[in-house]
């Protein structure tokens, strides 16, 4: 999804296929974003197994997992998602009262 | 899910007794866990096993690490003599480190580790990996809480690494005071085979030892093993040692003292056999090993010498000074002293390093000057075991050896034959030294205390260190004490004045005899003059009588005849007669 300015949030998600745990958090991703994040994010989904050697390049473990590449520092968050605050914290966001 | 084949494959490590040990190597295709506290050398064990797997066995592997030190990997293995960076390069190893940063990481979720999985098989894929090593996979408990999953997904790890058919070896550190082997119980995962590490420190001397803990589905050794960590990487010695069942060769060699040799039935040691030289302080023990060393090396053979207390330097110093000339063999590389203080390892460390050293020298003489400091502070129960070792491990290499052991400075209470008892049984043949003190001064003796398989002198022989080099002289048997030193070289000297004089009483005693015979004979010619005197005069009186004999009768017969002519012309007168 494209933003109108320059996205102050890259957000890679590595899944190993189409998993169960995979598509949850692709779509616990999307949903946090548009509540949280609307108009300033930007996500990639990178299948590892269609691209294996960006597992040891991006040091991903565990599968899935949420990279916050922008803005700095990098942060990792493992896991389908489920749990939206660990998430906020994690890409420290501060949630928009919804 | 594949049924295992009734017998298992091994798939050889490479490493320096590991393999005997474990009867081939580790199970092939299955995991083998490496446990031990820190320090104990497990990372070098599974890099040793990558590396000598793909050099030696053309079987690429992966080194999967949770640790940031590939330098310092690359540095230790090139200290073995392997260049990884070069092995990298050509695609035998690949090295992965993996990030587990807990700051990083916050779970939010249901996870598992395909991200490990495909990064893994990613790296496998690419070289063709057989073997892979896991160090540690700890790091990942450390890093992420759900231990739980963390456990399902190394039980899917490890089934993983089955279907491929990787041997796999996995690091553990092992848990301070819990009761399982690992911190986190990875023991349960990887059943298969067990190494426990172990790196203890005894009287400020540290003893690294292996034991094979568990090796399903195969006999190993249950024993606890030293190794060290040397030059040529990880060396354990192993079990084989220990089998007595060596060759007993009847070539005989000599010791490079001809009266030594003589002493010894004539011929001198045998080939394969060990030697005690035990004497206190200062006897000459470390001379008759060099003399050793040189007589084999003048022969052409190999002499390898172990000094625990002097070093090559000092050797060849001390020896020059009685004449024994070793420089020349140590430049032709005949001789290879080994010099090392023996408290720098423990005692089974020297022995794998003495281990290696033979095997890779192949000397036909092993000289270890003194061992009495190896065993310094250890019982006996310790002891034996190790030295019993050595010597059949030398033994089945048909190696002569020669030990030099220092015994308590000679007092009359303790005899020196007991301090040794322990080791001298493991000994062929023992040469005992000694002071003795007379009059002012001490020389050195020396016997045979024993000697198997020959029949030996049972004297005691004055043992003499000079510039020409060592000589075995005999002693003196004096009226009530056997004399050395000076004593001898006096008593001597009376001697040979005594025979002297003995001799010059003799002549005297000749000559006298001579001009008493002279006399005697005078007066037996004189007799005999007299004799002879006399005999003439008895024959000559004899003669006389018959000659007035023999002339009465004549004229008596001439008158008669007389007689009967004249009465022939007369009348015959009556005779009456």
């Amino acid at each position: 999804m494209k933003a109108r300015k320059p996205a102050a949030f890259e957000l890679r998600l590595y899944v190993a296929g189409q998993t169960a745990k995979s598509m949850a958090a692709f779509a616990n991703l999307k949903r946090i974003c548009e509540t949280h994040l609307a108009g300033q994010y930007r996500i990639e989904v990178i299948d590892l197994l269609k691209n294996p050697q960006l597992a040891a390049g991006d040091q991903i473990l565990a599968v899935p997992t949420l990279v916050r590449r922008l803005p700095e520092p990098i942060k990792k968050i493992i896991g389908d998602l489920s749990n939206e605050e660990r998430v906020l914290v994690g890409l420290d966001v501060q949630p928009v009262k919804a | 899910m594949t049924t295992n084949p009734p017998s298992l494959n091994k798939t050889p490590t490479g490493i320096t007794g590991l393999d005997e040990i474990t009867g081939g190597g580790l199970p092939t295709g299955r995991a083998t866990l490496i446990c031990g506290g820190p320090g104990c050398g497990k990372t070098m064990l599974a890099l040793e096993f990558l590396v000598r797997g793909a050099t030696q066995f053309r079987e690429p592997g992966v080194f999967m690490m949770f640790e940031e030190n590939a330098k310092e990997l690359t540095a230790n293995v090139r200290s073995l003599g392997f260049d990884l960076d070069k092995l990298e390069a050509k695609k035998k190893i690949l090295l992965d480190h993996v990030v587990v940063e807990r700051s990083e990481i916050e779970e939010t979720g249901e996870y598992d580790l395909d991200g490990l999985f495909i990064r893994l098989g990613y790296a496998i894929d690419s070289i063709g990996a057989k073997r892979v090593v896991l160090d540690t996979v700890e790091a990942l408990f450390s890093g992420l809480m759900d231990h739980a999953a963390l456990r399902a997904e190394l039980r899917r790890l490890f089934r993983w690494l089955k279907d491929r058919g990787i041997t796999a070896i996995i690091t553990g550190e092992r848990g301070e005071g819990t009761t399982t082997l690992t911190r986190y119980g990875l023991e349960e995962y990887v059943a298969d085979c067990v190494i426990t590490l172990d790196h203890r420190v005894d009287e400020q001397i540290s003893t690294r030892r292996l034991r094979v803990m568990k090796y399903r589905g195969s006999a190993h050794a249950t024993n606890e093993f030293p190794f060290i960590i040397g030059e040529r990487g990880f060396s354990v010695l192993p079990i084989t040692s220990l089998q007595l069942n060596h060759k007993a060769s009847p070539e005989r060699i000599t010791t490079g003292i001809a009266r030594l040799d003589e002493m010894l039935g004539d011929k001198g040691v045998y080939r394969g056999s060990s030697v005690l030289v035990s004497g206190s302080p200062g006897t000459g023990k470390s001379s008759i090993g060099a003399k050793f060393a040189d007589t084999t090396c003048r022969r052409g053979e190999r002499a390898l010498l172990f000094a625990y207390e002097e070093s090559p330097a000092q050797v060849l110093r001390n020896m020059s000074s009685i004449g024994i000339d070793l420089a020349p063999w140590l430049k032709k590389g005949l001789l290879q002293i080994h010099a090392s203080r023996p408290t720098m390892q423990g005692l089974e460390q020297h022995l794998v390093t003495m281990h290696d050293t033979v095997l890779a020298f192949r000397p036909s003489v092993v000289i270890v000057d003194p061992i009495s400091n190896l065993t310094l502070d250890r019982t006996e129960a310790e002891v034996k075991p190790t030295l019993m070792r050595l010597i059949d491990f030398l033994k089945q290499q048909q190696i002569t050896s020669l030990f030099t052991s220092l015994t308590a400075g000679g007092s009359a209470t303790e005899l020196p034959e007991d301090s040794q008892v322990g080791v001298s049984s493991l000994m062929d043949t023992w040469l005992l030294l000694r002071n003795t003190e007379f009059n002012g001064e001490r020389n050195r003796t020396i016997f045979v205390l024993k000697s198997r398989g020959m029949p030996h002198s049972n004297q005691v022989r004055e043992f003499v260190l000079s510039d020409a080099g060592i000589d075995i002289v005999d002693v003196y048997p004096g009226a009530d004490r056997v004399l050395t030193g000076t004593a001898r070289v006096a008593q001597a000297a009376t001697e040979r004045a005594a025979a002297e004089l003995r001799a010059k009483d003799h002549e005297r005693k000749l000559r006298q005899l001579a001009s008493k015979r002279k006399a005697i004979e005078a007066q037996i010619s004189a007799l005999k003059a007299q004799e002879e005197a006399e005999a003439a005069e008895v024959n000559f009186a004899i003669a006389e009588q018959s000659l007035q004999i023999r002339t009465a009768a004549q004229d008596s017969e001439a008158m008669a005849h007389l007689r009967d002519r004249t009465s022939s012309r007369e009348k015959p007168r009556k005779e009456k007669r």
